[in-house]
């Protein structure tokens, strides 16, 4: 049984990684299509352009479509009678030109969206998984062994205790009057120290956890999951959160930002690749979420376009998402200098943001958290000519006297670099 | 060295027993603590001790088991393309107030102005600011401001209004009144809106009148505008009575140009000559190196004996020797070329005197230029005398006010009111509640400056436009708009601005660089040339003699440097607070007497001491019957038999919290006191000053803060200078010259004084036991050089912008509790007695960021350290308020947050309100803090920070660059407000910065720094003050009565 699974498997990888290596060489068409086209184009569906499926079988030749793409406005401005009619078909909107991409590149989008298929609604049911539990049955072993072992202990000292004080009556030894253990003047001054110890040690982390919230994980007001969109659809987290190397604000984007992609993609399709669902469970409609985004932008999804006040003005309303990550007042942090300068990936304090569905505050934001960080992290200093003020590093470094230079030695654990 | 004695203030001289207990008290109060030797019947016994034990382990209990609020984090719903939250963006834009001008850059965060800048490419203001341009900020965020247009006295639409003043206008004789106006855009306005209603008449009134020197240079040159003063160009400045520095014209614009020839070194030992006669003390009269008082009605005289001087060499007999000497010494200086006179004075007469001298100096065309005139003042007396006589006789239909507010600054405010009465339509556009604006029919308010368009040519062919930093907070609208709408032209000033000047500056292009500078100006140096002279010399002069000179007191109605002619600065707390640079007072007006003076009205004990805040009150009765009653405040330098009182105070509770007066605060209307000749208003009149047995608390800062009589000060005469420029390196030398060596290793230079190169960094070595910090990458470092400081305090309140420094309210101030993280201290020298021999000193004072401070070793939790960048860090955080840094503190510039100023702690109801100051914590009013900066809780101690927000800023930006820090791209606020670029902030490491080069090179020998024997090594050093006079005026107990009494 275990020799057919084995095999089976093993050809199974074989089969794949030979199905790979075409595949390695060749454009891929959904990486294209979707970096490129997506968000003017469905390959099933009109949006602000044609739905692209089977579309090459419209273009009058190849080439006129590799014309198409690379600069639409010189086959309109031409006077192509094909591209004019596009033109005016899809109210006068002008293609984007992709002058650099090339014909392989081109119909490897354009096979993808012949080859694209609806995904099926229907989630699969995960199996569920079963490791879990065996590792809590065995604590919970340990625990039921450690106890009858703890209580062994006693009963043999117990014993130990009255056979001693048999032997000591038989030989006329005085016995020392036996005081209860609650009455011991030695148990109970030890209690009293543990006890004290404990409290202390519980009201000292208490205090110094006050206003820390690791782990927080609360409900937003619209279900927006990074795992779709930072880890499933690979999106830059710099695209949403574009001030992440300008400012000391990362900055949570504006409806309109979401809508730059969001005016074509109306519904949630990963249904069946991953469903979306609350850390209570509570399964979540995405395609009922992006209809709620529509709202807060003021978006008119059957006239495909915004809703406006007289002046013309988009009619929206922030979301008031709740803030996960908090630092006291007094508190200076800048993105821009960890970001841009410090090159800190993201992931080093909000953790793996693009498998989270719902984000929790991944770190302690602690003092002692930061400081360390500055403490370890080397500083990219022979890179950067700001730097180079620092003659003395700059010295020991070449001589070999040291290998690094960290933040701290450039005064990074100096109140004022964060509290002012 | 001189042999001077400075003295803070008069009792520093006196060396009475408040004034040492004040010294010695840290604290301006009775501490709480218990000294009494029981511990039974201590105060505090052990029972409360118990009791308060449990109540903070109870409410740290609670407080600790409080949940964590849930904050929202709310994005914009489409953000604007221009605003990354975090980052500020700059808008290039101008300040007018009136005939005040100052090309700015707005400092905006998430649209929000925090803070004014001064524009760099302006040619005129140089990037100079003052602290009123600092301030006007804050009164964007005024809540006093009127937030809907009214109709007798209700809210009303603009629909409704426009009807109504628009049949109120049709065929009726009719005036808009505008203070001077400098926008070309605006003026093009009023014309059309006059060719549309032709009975109309614009007069333009300016509460400080300018009248008679415009009218002067009429007669004289055939133009009614001011000329350019290049005080750049001057060797020699003589000002009878312009307080150039401080209130006249265009200080900003003149203390730029003044700053430049005070600028000394030793191998360019040259300075200006600047001689100064006035009545009052100003911060002008401070700076001058030669000073004589006088009365104002004198002023003429001595013009008259100046001209004569000059054109025919007459020996002058004025009434004192000082005048005399000083007018012929300033009239040999000024037949040497180069020179120019300035008179502050508003008599038609005495301007024709003082344009003759100019002509006949040879000024017209060097440093007085009639090419490129100023706009800067335009309001003739007559014209708005007329207008109320008119109004008086009931010939006027309808009257329409714009940005003035004579109701409370006419000379004759009732009277005016009861014209106003006989006005059937009046329309307001002020922007409060004013005196003028509740007495008016309509109210339409106009936005603030910083909520619209604009321009302003504020000379002849230079330009200057105006931007928005935010859309109108409130419902109002532009005052162009509403004279645009009664005219029917069908668009908005807006757009009407915009076509302006992108026809002028033909095309978009232009345009949009021309907003994106702020300021549109010719190309080269600034067209210069004179005028030819057809004045009347001879009916000016004999018009000034045939007016004598009064005999009694006279009154001077005078501006403070913060606080000007009143309008919305009265209402400013941060101008209220910031102490006048003389008599270093805030929050209230007061009557200025000579110190002799003061003796005589038995203010003796009360006005000297300025430690005792009680002041006797005097007795004012004016000519007209005008009658008011002010504490005295002595200032040593006032002529004897002159008293002063500042306009701005005594404002209607309608105009906002903090300018409220009554009998117990905000002073009195000064503006009554003035009186029209007939052509002008005068600044002064005849008074009777009476005492009274009353006491009234004047807020006085200057005694908060005392070095118990070390030196901190060194002033050299030019001559002196220029004889031995090394003399203060001697001096320096004598102190820490002999730290050649460890204490105990024996001295090559044993007692003997040798300056030289090492002796700084031999003696940063030697002079402690503890080892040297070191300073990699960069070290900042200050310098302020005394000799072109002024004292005007543009520093103050730029600072508070920045920095987010508190406003304590007078009552704290009293307690000596006022926050400001750079105050200026002020130093006389001389004879109290003799007005002529005060000379006074200013010294900016913050924390110096020692290297080796006293405040960092004394802090038992490690609050207040040291960076490796030369910064004294304060961490507010861990701060728990023992005060022990600020009492160690050599220099005094630590401040404790008594109170909960800003609700800046979790407790509720905790904030401190005193009912003038508490508008600052108004939702809106909190608009202009600035968000890099932490707002201290109660129980900290703060003080300045070198601006370490714009530190930081500076090097991430380098950093992102991938450059080292360019010298001068990172200016702390005090810098930044600075008119005459007195400070220079830099990387000491760099050896290209300004900063290094001027203590190591250019200023060697004038660098010190304030007591340096203590081994405190600060991070600022001073530059001494050099004074361009023959000798130096020391106190004389033989010659001066006061002083014998007092030493």
């Amino acid at each position: 049984m275990f020799r057919i699974c084995f095999r089976s498997v093993l050809s199974f990888f074989v089969v794949l990684l030979l199905c790979n290596v075409p595949a390695i060489a060749a454009p891929d068409g959904k990486a294209l299509f979707m970096s490129n086209c997506a968000s003017c184009h469905n390959p099933i569906k009109e949006s602000t352009g044609p739905a692209l499926q089977n579309i090459s079988k419209t273009f009058p030749s190849k080439e006129w479509g590799y014309k198409w793409v690379r600069n639409s406005a010189a086959l309109i401005a031409a006077g192509d009678k094909t591209a004019v009619d596009i033109y005016n078909k899809y109210n006068k909107t002008q293609m984007t030109a992709f002058p650099a991409l090339t014909d392989e590149e081109i119909d490897a989008i354009l096979k993808y969206a012949d080859d694209y298929k609806a995904p099926s609604a229907a989630p699969k049911e995960g199996a569920p998984a079963a490791g879990a539990e065996t590792a809590e049955s065995h604590s919970w072993l340990y625990t039921v062994i450690t106890l009858s072992l703890l209580l062994l202990v006693v009963i043999l000292w117990r014993a130990n205790n009255s056979l001693r004080r048999a032997a000591n009556e038989k030989q006329d030894i005085p016995n020392e009057k036996e005081i209860p253990l609650y009455r011991s003047k030695v148990m109970i001054a030890v209690t009293a120290i543990v006890l004290f110890i404990l409290a202390g040690y519980w009201l000292v982390n208490g205090a110094v956890n006050e206003g820390r919230q690791q782990n927080y994980q609360p409900l937003q007001p619209l279900y927006y999951s990074h795992k779709v969109h930072a880890g499933i659809n690979q999106i830059n987290c710099l695209y949403c959160h574009a001030g992440a190397e300008k400012s000391r604000q990362a900055m949570i984007p504006s409806s309109n930002v979401c809508m730059n992609c969001h005016k074509q993609i109306n519904e949630y399709t990963g249904e069946a690749e991953h469903p979306l669902v609350t850390a209570e469970g509570k399964k979540i409609n995405g395609t009922e979420q992006i209809q709620l985004l529509y709202k807060y932008a003021g978006w008119d999804p059957s006239k495909k376009d915004y809703n406006r006040d007289a002046n013309g003005n988009i009619l929206a309303t922030p979301i008031k998402w709740v803030k996960i990550h908090n630092l006291p007042d007094h508190v200076y942090f800048n993105h821009a200098q960890h970001v841009a300068v410090g090159k800190v990936q993201c992931q080093q304090c909000h953790g793996n943001i693009e498998e989270m569905d719902e984000v929790f505050q991944f770190s302690p934001l602690s003092m002692g958290w930061c400081i360390n960080c500055h403490r370890q992290t080397e500083v990219q200093f022979t890179n950067n000519n700001y730097y180079s003020i620092f003659t003395r590093y700059h010295e020991e470094l070449k001589s070999g006297k040291r290998t690094k230079v960290t933040e701290a030695e450039l005064g990074g654990l100096e109140c004022q670099k964060c509290h002012y | 060295m001189s042999q001077k004695q400075y003295w803070s203030d008069l009792q520093d001289l006196n060396n009475i027993a408040t004034k040492k207990e004040g010294a010695e008290n840290e604290f301006k109060e009775e501490l709480p603590f218990d000294l009494s030797d029981s511990v039974l019947g201590a105060t505090t016994p052990r029972r409360d001790f118990l009791k308060f034990l449990g109540f903070s382990t109870l409410a740290a209990t609670i407080v600790s088991s409080c949940e964590m609020p849930v904050r929202k984090a709310i994005p914009y719903a489409i953000k604007p393309e221009d605003i990354t939250p975090g980052v500020p963006n700059y808008y290039a834009s101008t300040f007018a107030d009136g005939g005040e001008y100052c090309a700015i850059v707005i400092k905006t965060r998430e649209g929000r102005p925090i803070k004014i800048e001064g524009n760099e490419m302006s040619s005129i203001t140089k990037g100079g600011t003052s602290a009123r341009v600092q301030a006007s900020v804050l009164g964007l965020y005024d809540k006093a401001r009127l937030t809907h247009p009214m109709a007798d006295g209700k809210e009303a639409t603009f629909e409704a209004i426009d009807r109504a003043v628009k049949e109120g206008l049709a065929g009726k004789a009719g005036y808009l009144v505008t203070p001077s106006l400098m926008s070309p855009s605006t003026k093009e306005v009023i014309s059309q809106f006059i060719a549309k209603y032709p009975t109309v008449k614009h007069v333009v009134y300016d509460a400080i009148s300018y009248s008679g020197m415009l009218q002067a240079n009429e007669a004289c040159y055939g133009k009614r505008t001011l000329p350019t003063f290049h005080f750049e160009k001057a060797n020699t400045i003589v000002s009878l009575d312009a307080d150039f520095l401080g209130t006249w014209l265009s200080p900003v614009e003149f203390s730029k140009g003044y700053a430049q020839g005070r600028k000394i070194s030793a191998k360019n030992p040259k300075l200006s000559k600047h001689y100064q006669v006035e009545a009052i003390h100003t911060i002008t009269g401070a700076a001058a190196d030669e000073r004589a008082t006088c009365r104002p009605s004198e002023m003429g005289m001595v013009a008259v004996a100046l001209y004569n001087a000059v054109a025919n060499g007459t020996q002058p007999s004025l009434s004192s020797p000082a005048l005399n000497k000083l007018v012929t010494a300033a009239a040999a200086d000024l037949k040497k070329g180069n020179g120019m006179v300035v008179c502050g004075t508003n008599d038609v007469n005495v301007q024709t005197v003082i344009n003759a001298i100019n002509d006949k100096i040879g000024a017209n065309g060097t440093t007085v230029n009639w090419v490129t005139t100023s706009n800067y003042k335009q309001g003739i007396d007559k014209d708005f005398a007329d207008m109320v006589a008119a109004m008086e006789a009931g010939q006027v239909g309808v009257v329409m006010l714009h940005g003035v507010n004579p109701a409370y600054d006419y000379l004759d405010g009732k009277k005016f009111t009861a014209a106003l009465a006989k006005v059937a339509t009046t329309v307001s556009f002020a922007e409060r509640l004013d005196e003028t604006a509740q007495k008016c029919k309509y109210i339409i308010p106009d936005h603030n400056y910083l909520e619209n368009w604009g321009d302003a040519e504020p000379k002849a062919n230079y330009y200057s436009l105006q931007q928005p930093g935010i859309s109108p907070l409130f419902k109002t609208r532009a005052f162009q708009d509403s004279l645009m709408a009664w005219m029917d032209a069908g668009q908005t000033y807006a757009d009407y601005w915009k076509l302006y000047w992108t026809t002028r500056l033909s095309g978009q292009a232009n345009f949009d660089q021309a907003l994106q500078d702020g300021v549109i100006e010719p190309a080269g140096e600034m067209a210069n040339g004179g005028a030819v002279y057809a004045g009347n010399i001879a009916g000016a002069v004999a018009a000034i003699q045939a007016k004598k000179p009064g005999t009694g007191t006279e009154v001077v109605v005078y501006q403070k440097v913060g606080i000007g002619h009143g309008g919305a600065w009265s209402n400013n707390p941060w101008l209220l607070e910031m102490p006048d640079p003389i008599t270093r007072a805030t929050w209230d007006n007061y009557l200025c007497v000579s110190p002799k003076r003061a003796k005589s009205l038995d203010a003796e004990l009360t006005g000297f001491t300025e430690v005792d805040y009680n002041k006797r009150v005097a007795k004012i009765a004016g000519a007209n019957g005008y009658t008011i009653t002010l504490p005295i405040v002595v200032v040593p330098g006032m002529h004897n038999d002159v008293v002063a009182v500042a306009t701005g105070f005594g404002r209607d509770k309608n105009v906002g919290r903090a300018a409220a007066s009554d009998a117990t605060k905000g002073g009195k209307n000064a503006y009554p006191f003035t009186s029209f000749n007939g052509t002008n208003v005068e600044y002064y009149s005849g008074v009777t000053v009476t005492k009274t047995e009353d006491k009234y608390e004047v807020a006085i800062t200057q005694t908060h803060n005392s070095y118990e009589n070390r030196p901190v000060l060194h002033e050299f005469t030019l001559e002196e200078f220029k004889k031995d420029p090394h003399a203060l390196q001697k001096e320096r030398a004598e102190e820490i010259g002999h730290y050649s060596g460890l204490p105990w290793e024996k001295h090559e230079h044993e007692g003997e004084a040798v300056a030289n190169p090492e002796m700084e960094d031999n003696y940063r070595k030697n002079g402690t036991l503890y080892p040297t910090h070191l300073s990699e990458g960069v070290k900042w470092g200050m310098s302020i050089d005394l000799t072109t400081c002024t004292g005007c305090g543009a520093c103050v309140v730029g600072c508070m912008a920045e920095n987010n420094v508190s406003v304590v309210g007078k009552y704290h101030v009293l307690r000596g509790h006022e926050m400001h993280w750079i105050r200026i201290d002020r130093y006389y020298s001389g004879m109290p007695d003799d007005p002529d021999t005060i000379q006074t000193v200013f010294q900016p004072m913050l924390c110096q960021h020692c290297d080796a401070a006293p405040c960092e070793n004394v802090c038992p939790v490690s609050a207040t350290n040291h960076s490796s960048e030369g910064l004294n860090q304060m961490a507010y955080n861990r701060c728990i308020g023992t005060k022990y840094c600020a009492n160690n503190c050599p220099y005094k510039v630590r401040h404790f947050n008594w109170m909960d100023w800003n609700g800046a702690d979790c407790f509720e109801d905790n904030i401190f309100e005193d009912g003038r100051r508490d508008d600052i914590n108004d939702d809106l009013t909190r608009m202009v803090l600035n968000p890099d900066v932490t707002v201290r809780s109660r129980g900290v101690m703060e003080k300045c920070s070198f601006c370490v927000q714009r530190l930081q800023e500076g090097k991430l930006a380098a950093k992102k660059e991938g450059h080292p820090l360019k010298d001068g791209t990172v200016k702390t606020a005090c810098q930044q407000a600075c008119p005459t670029d007195a400070i220079t902030f830099g990387n000491v490491n760099d050896k290209e910065s300004a900063i290094h080069k001027l203590r190591k090179e250019e200023q060697v020998e004038r660098t010190f720094y304030v007591l340096e024997h203590i081994h405190t090594l600060p991070n600022i050093n001073y530059l001494s003050r050099i004074r361009n006079t023959a000798e130096v005026i020391a106190g004389n107990e033989k010659l001066d009565g006061m002083y014998t009494e007092h030493i």
